[in-house]
């Protein structure tokens, strides 16, 4: 097997006889290295597929057309509006008297997923009917980054949001951001 | 007293079955493992918790960073029918060799008419900065909705599936240049695409 035979041969005639020498070959660093180059190759392939979020869009009403007009309670809706230094504003209800907020939270467990999870249980407490959970309207300002984007629907991921859209930032949203200092002209 | 031999046993294992087994694992990774190719726009992915992978077919990837925007698709045969129908709108023509090294580019950033150029262009000369300016998507020349619309057309035609478009974010660029793009999926009524981020837990 790994022993290679290269002892004597046969040598009859002769008197002097070559010394028989084991030549089994240590195999040890070599499967050493093989089993590096194994680890190796096989963190890099794993590493190597990207991750992915996947988002829908609502469909585009083409100009021409009037909007569809949906009635929804105000009591439903969450809005989060993404201003700059990583910093966003939420507020409850419509932004004209909102029924909460404005408030100004950061991102990750200690900000809005508390909020998030609040609302969801309230929302489905006052209903009492799982298909008319908490919707969350997400509206970027133009000083937001793609972080924040995808950090808000990873939120809205965790903490399971039945319903969710991205929309356009409308100018009393605007005014709510410049009061709170997260949006500098 | 008696004395306890105790029979002498040589320390060494064959180490041959190990070493065979090592190496066809390693020649297993070897020949699965894709090589990881140099990026035209390298950019800084923001993380995610989704664990969704991306699919391998029938994908085109809009890279956004720097304010610019990259274009890269999947699939030699769809690269160059691509390319056949940007040719054909923009008034180019393109030599079979030409087109033969144009599917093999990953991805590019270049106005159509600056193609040609690209082409041409050693594969290490692409990725130096500076030489890929990106493809134009403002509203008066909006070559990213005619390529998006040619590789639509193109994997429908050879695959008979629908293009699946995935968003390759820079995490500092700005929320405007990522809208204009997804802005000009949404006219093509593409409203689904993938975010491509990279890891993290829960906990942040």
């Amino acid at each position: 097997m790994a022993e290679l035979n290269t002892g004597g041969g046969d040598s009859k005639g002769k008197k002097v006889r070559s010394k028989k020498q084991d030549a089994g070959v240590d195999l040890t660093a070599m499967v050493d290295l093989a089993f590096l180059l194994i680890t190796f190759f096989m963190l890099t392939t794993s590493l190597s597929k990207p991750q992915s979020m996947n988002l829908a869009m609502p469909d585009k009403t083409p100009e021409d057309q009037p909007p569809v007009e949906l009635t929804i309670s105000e009591d439903r809706t969450l809005t989060i509006l993404l201003g700059e230094k990583n910093k966003m504003v939420w507020y409850y209800g419509l932004a004209k008297e909102p029924i909460e907020g404005p408030t100004v939270v950061g991102y990750g467990k200690n900000g809005i997923r508390k909020e998030l999870l609040s609302k969801i249980k309230s929302v489905i407490a006052k209903y009492g009917d799982p298909k008319k959970g908490l919707i969350v309207l997400v509206k970027a300002s133009k000083k937001s980054t793609y972080r924040n984007l995808v950090d808000i629907l990873d939120e809205i991921a965790i903490t399971k949001v039945p319903t969710y859209a991205i929309v356009d930032i409308t100018p009393e949203d605007k005014a709510m951001l410049e009061k709170e200092d997260l949006l500098t002209k | 007293m008696a004395k306890v031999k105790m029979s002498k046993k040589s320390t060494k294992i064959d180490m041959t079955a190990m070493c065979d087994v090592a190496f066809l694992l390693l020649s297993f990774f070897v020949m699965t493992s894709t090589a990881k190719v140099p990026e035209p726009l390298p950019v800084d992915t923001p993380a995610s918790t989704r664990e969704t992978k991306l699919p391998e077919t029938d994908l085109v990837t809009i890279t956004v960073g720097d304010g610019k925007v990259f274009f890269g698709m999947v699939g030699q045969d769809v690269r160059a029918d691509a390319l056949g129908r940007i040719a054909e709108k923009y008034k180019l023509t393109f030599t079979e060799e030409e087109t033969k090294r144009f599917s093999l580019i990953d991805g590019f950033g270049v106005p159509a008419g600056s193609l040609k150029g690209l082409i041409a262009l050693k594969s290490d000369d692409r990725n130096k900065e500076g030489v890929q300016v990106g493809v134009p998507y403002d509203s008066i020349d909006n070559q990213l909705r005619e390529w998006i619309l040619a590789a639509r057309y193109a994997t429908k035609d050879l695959h008979q599936t629908e293009l699946k478009v995935a968003i390759k974010g820079d995490a500092k660029e700005e929320y405007p240049t990522i809208k204009k793009v997804i802005d000009i999926l949404q006219d093509q009524k593409v409203n689904k695409f993938f975010l491509v981020t990279g890891l993290r837990t829960e906990d942040f």
